[in-house]
């Protein structure tokens, strides 16, 4: 499928410059937002900072002392010819996460406003199959979609001061990995061991947007055994498939 | 190792930044650095550095800190606090002060007690050669959010010291700079949009015809303005989140803008009605808790020769470097008693410095 005439440069100042798809949490949004990212950085066109993918939009920041916002919707506009959404091809993850009630501080909340029971709150949330949207908000923090809509749940009234690292929480049939303790509104159903940011690796961030990932129920005590490897630094995460997918910066 | 710079009180805020780090916003990694960078390069400058190392970013209130290493070349730029230079322990006290936008050569023992902030809400402390401290992610700049950068991702506290990447300096003339002229616009300019829809004409009308004053809120993430609230069009305050710029003027729910700054998030979920031109934005970074704030709008070619002409003055800031003409050091019990000490900082008001 091609991008639809619906997409708009919307200007972010002198430094950065929009390209919107639309307005939706789309998977096909999404993939045309990651494929015109990988065909501008590809071009190595000379001002552009960074791209930063999200939902349903692409920013490019760039430096206007060396590219003008005119010149760079002039070099984009080819790009968005004949783009293709099938160019991406992230990779697979299943991420052990412990549903144990004394960690999914929020399951019996979201099986009472959703109507299920806590076991199938476990299992519809864990064999969704979702898709990283974008990373933001914090480093190495996931924005995954596809759950659900029993899970089309609106953010806590009130939001906790402190969620804590690992946490896997949900709202509006999305699910968020706190990868280091933060404020956060979502509902917790989970905590995972797995080391989402960690500075000794390149990149730091374990995921990133076009990736795909589920959840493995493990018991408390699996966790906390992976939770001790993972401090340890001896736990490894791998994706299920090898990466297909093109140059990140 | 080379030397230190010890904390003896950290001051209010007192961090490690340099021109931050893009190139990670993808990762989740906001771009931080110095809020005032135009301040950061003129104490660079100074001390004989390239224009982004590494230098201390003094909020409101600056540190004491105390030379352990055989020598430093230090300077201040931005806003001007008096600087005591302090003997080494034990020794009696000298009286001498050091001016914002002077170099000088320190020796072991040593030290600076910088006072609070006046003219801007940050100042920027540079030595030459710069902290021995490594980059994480290509940069210094400290994020105290996700605990990166800078020493250990934290403001600097008392007991601290700093590595050094020079442990001596040789004696030379000291320069100085005509003090910066940190005098904010009256009218801080801005390109509208992206989401300059999500409001009504009556909103986009209140945010360029009204003044705001600068919440004791704002910190190096936002700035939070206080005044009138801007009225959301039918399409709401909820986007799906996109990203943001340095700049970005987002408008929640309760109507009030905040400007998004140096340790700005990646992205959000709330519209963007505006955005302030990228040489507006160390005027911005300047600007202090209880300051009115006005917004005229401009369209994209403006901002763009703005940033040409901001980038053109950098440039020349170097061509203003001038020998110290007096002791590197000023001598206050002297000047007092000559009774000129009023009229240096006078001079400089009127000038408009």
């Amino acid at each position: 499928m091609e991008s639809s005439s619906q997409t708009r440069f919307l200007a972010a100042g002198d430094t950065a410059l929009v390209v919107e798809f639309g307005d939706r949490v789309d998977a096909h949004l999404s993939a045309l937002v990651l494929a015109l990212g990988q065909k501008l950085e590809a071009t190595g066109l000379p001002g552009v900072v960074e791209v930063v993918p999200t939902f349903r939009s692409l920013m490019v920041h760039y430096d206007p002392l060396q590219l003008t916002h005119a010149d760079l919707q002039r070099a984009i506009a080819p790009l968005l010819q004949g783009l293709e959404a099938a160019e991406i091809a992230g990779r697979r993850w299943r991420l052990p996460a412990c549903y144990d009630e004394s960690l999914g501080l929020d399951l019996a909340d979201v099986a009472d406003r959703s109507g299920l029971s806590i076991s199938q709150v476990i299992e519809r949330h864990s064999e969704s199959v979702e898709l990283v949207y974008m990373m933001g908000f914090l480093p190495g923090l996931p924005y995954l979609g596809g759950l659900p809509s029993e899970f089309a749940l609106p953010r806590r009234e009130n939001p906790r001061v402190k969620v804590p690292p690992g946490s896997v929480a949900v709202a509006m049939a999305m699910t968020v990995i706190y990868p280091q303790e933060s404020p956060g509104g979502w509902h917790i159903l989970a905590r995972t061991p797995a080391p989402l940011w960690d500075m000794a690796r390149t990149p730091p961030a374990l995921l990133a947007a076009g990736d795909r990932v589920s959840f493995a129920p493990v018991s408390l005590r699996e966790y906390e055994r992976l939770s001790a490897a993972a401090a340890a630094g001896e736990l490894r995460v791998t994706p299920e498939e090898v990466p297909a997918r093109g140059r990140r910066a | 190792m080379k030397g230190a710079l010890r904390v003896v009180s950290p001051g209010l805020m007192t961090t490690l930044q340099d021109l931050g780090r893009p190139g990670y916003q993808h990762l989740g990694v906001p771009v931080s650095g110095a809020l005032d960078h135009v301040s950061l390069r003129a104490a660079n400058l100074l001390v004989g550095n390239a224009a982004g190392v590494g230098a201390l970013e003094i909020a409101y209130q600056g540190p004491t800190v105390r030379v352990e290493a055989d020598s430093v070349r230090i300077a201040l730029a931005g806003g001007s606090p008096t600087i005591d230079i302090l003997p080494p322990e034990g020794e009696a006290s000298s009286g001498r002060r050091l001016a914002p936008y002077e170099s000088a050569r320190l020796v072991r023992g040593q030290g600076l007690r910088i006072g609070a902030l006046s003219g801007s809400s940050v100042a920027y402390l540079a030595i030459e050669g710069g902290f021995d401290i490594a980059p994480v992610l290509g940069s210094q700049s400290t994020l105290i959010r996700a605990a990166i950068g800078g020493l250990e991702g934290r403001a600097l506290r008392a007991g601290d010291a700093l590595p050094l990447k020079q442990g001596a300096t040789a004696e030379r003339d000291e320069v100085m700079l005509p003090p910066l002229d940190l005098t904010s616009r009256a009218r801080v300019r801005i390109v509208l949009g992206p989401q300059e829809d999500h409001f009504t004409p009556e909103g986009l009308r209140t945010l360029l015809g009204s003044t705001y004053t600068i919440s004791q809120a704002s910190d190096r993430m936002g700035m939070r303005l206080e005044g009138p609230a801007l009225e959301h069009s039918s399409k709401g305050y909820n986007i799906v989140s996109d990203g943001i710029a340095h700049g970005s003027i987002q408008v929640p729910g309760n109507g009030l803008p905040i400007i998004l700054l140096a340790d700005r998030q990646t992205t959000g979920g709330y519209p963007k009605v505006a955005t302030v031109i990228s040489a507006d934005l160390p005027g911005l970074g300047r600007m202090m808790p209880g300051a009115k704030i006005a917004f005229e709008a401009v369209d994209i070619e403006t901002a763009e020769a703005a940033a040409r002409a901001l980038a053109a003055d950098i440039a020349d800031m170097a061509s203003r470097l001038a020998p110290v003409r007096h002791a590197a050091v000023i001598d206050v019990t002297r000047l007092m008693g000559e009774n000129l000490v009023s009229g240096v900082v006078n001079a400089r008001e009127a000038s408009g410095a």
